[in-house]
């Protein structure tokens, strides 16, 4: 098995926010994220497939077509978008890198059709990143929303 | 079509050390031809970088595996205090009886960092220097808890 990777980056901004705190414990528990007017993020995503190399092509898959899976999944719904607004995908959670991962894990699964999507991971900055990816054992709880 | 998800959550860390590769244990001779200039008595440093990786439920009134605000002061309290500006051999007590190779000290970060209570420790990874890095997750046994 082989493992591709086709990175992407956008720009976006975003804030912690959860209605259910009261105002103390959004300070408390988000700290500087929970500023309302939002901040911003060059976000790195890597997509990671893995597969048997086609031995016709010498491909697991297209990475011409990956990439424009990548910009139309990801790129157009997120690049110099604010996530809490402007996503629907993300209504109703805190656009954390986890839940990121975890959404466009879900946008880009059904659209590999060659080889099988194996990491999503999402850089917020240099030094944090949240990985997505299957459990090994593939056992029942689905962690992570959507 | 829907496989079960795991979500992880990976923070780099960075200190600055120095060290020296010896061991009591082997001859003058052998502590040359094994550690070779890194085993220079004076010491010498690195800029470390520890990349921390833990894993675990998204909680859904956070977003977070693990929330920064617990993980930045857990390790800096466990591991980058005691580490950074330091001499590890000498400052370091688990470095009085091992020799800090970068696997040791990469094993000794994911010791102090097992107990973090509020997201399961799944990896350490340290960058020595730009062109060697080490990685941790256990041993089997651990890993089975």
């Amino acid at each position: 098995m082989i493992r591709v990777t086709r990175r992407l980056e956008f720009s976006a901004a975003h804030f912690y926010h959860n209605p259910d705190f009261s105002a103390e414990e959004n300070r408390r528990i988000f700290g500087n994220c929970n500023n309302p007017y939002g901040h911003g993020h060059n976000y790195v995503l890597e997509v990671t497939v893995a597969g048997d190399p086609d031995p016709a092509t010498g491909m697991v898959l297209d990475l011409k077509e990956l990439k424009e899976i990548l910009n139309r999944e990801v790129a157009e719904r997120m690049d110099h978008r604010h996530l809490n607004y402007e996503v629907p995908e993300l209504r109703g959670k805190i656009p954390t890198c986890e839940n990121i991962a975890a959404v466009i894990w879900a946008l880009l699964e059904p659209k590999i059709t060659r080889g099988r999507l194996d990491r999503v991971r999402v850089y917020e900055s240099a030094d944090l990143f949240a990985d997505c990816m299957a459990e090994p054992n593939g056992t029942s709880r689905r962690e992570g929303g959507s | 079509m829907s496989r079960s998800l795991k979500l992880s959550l990976t923070r780099r860390y960075h200190f600055a050390a120095s060290h020296r590769l010896y061991s009591a244990a082997f001859s003058q001779e052998e502590n040359q031809r094994l550690y070779g200039k890194c085993g220079n008595p004076y010491g010498h440093g690195h800029n470390y970088q520890v990349e921390v990786t833990v894993t675990g439920p998204v909680d859904p009134a956070t977003g977070m595996v693990a929330n920064l605000g617990e993980l930045d002061p857990f390790v800096a309290r466990e591991v980058v205090e005691p580490f950074d500006q330091k001499y590890l051999n000498e400052e370091v007590p688990e470095f009085r009886d091992q020799v800090p190779t970068t696997e040791n000290v990469c094993r000794e970060i994911y010791r102090r960092l097992r107990r973090f209570p509020s997201a399961r420790l799944e990896r350490v990874r340290i960058q020595e220097t730009s062109n060697n890095s080490v990685e941790f997750a256990g041993e089997p046994q651990e890993c089975a808890q």
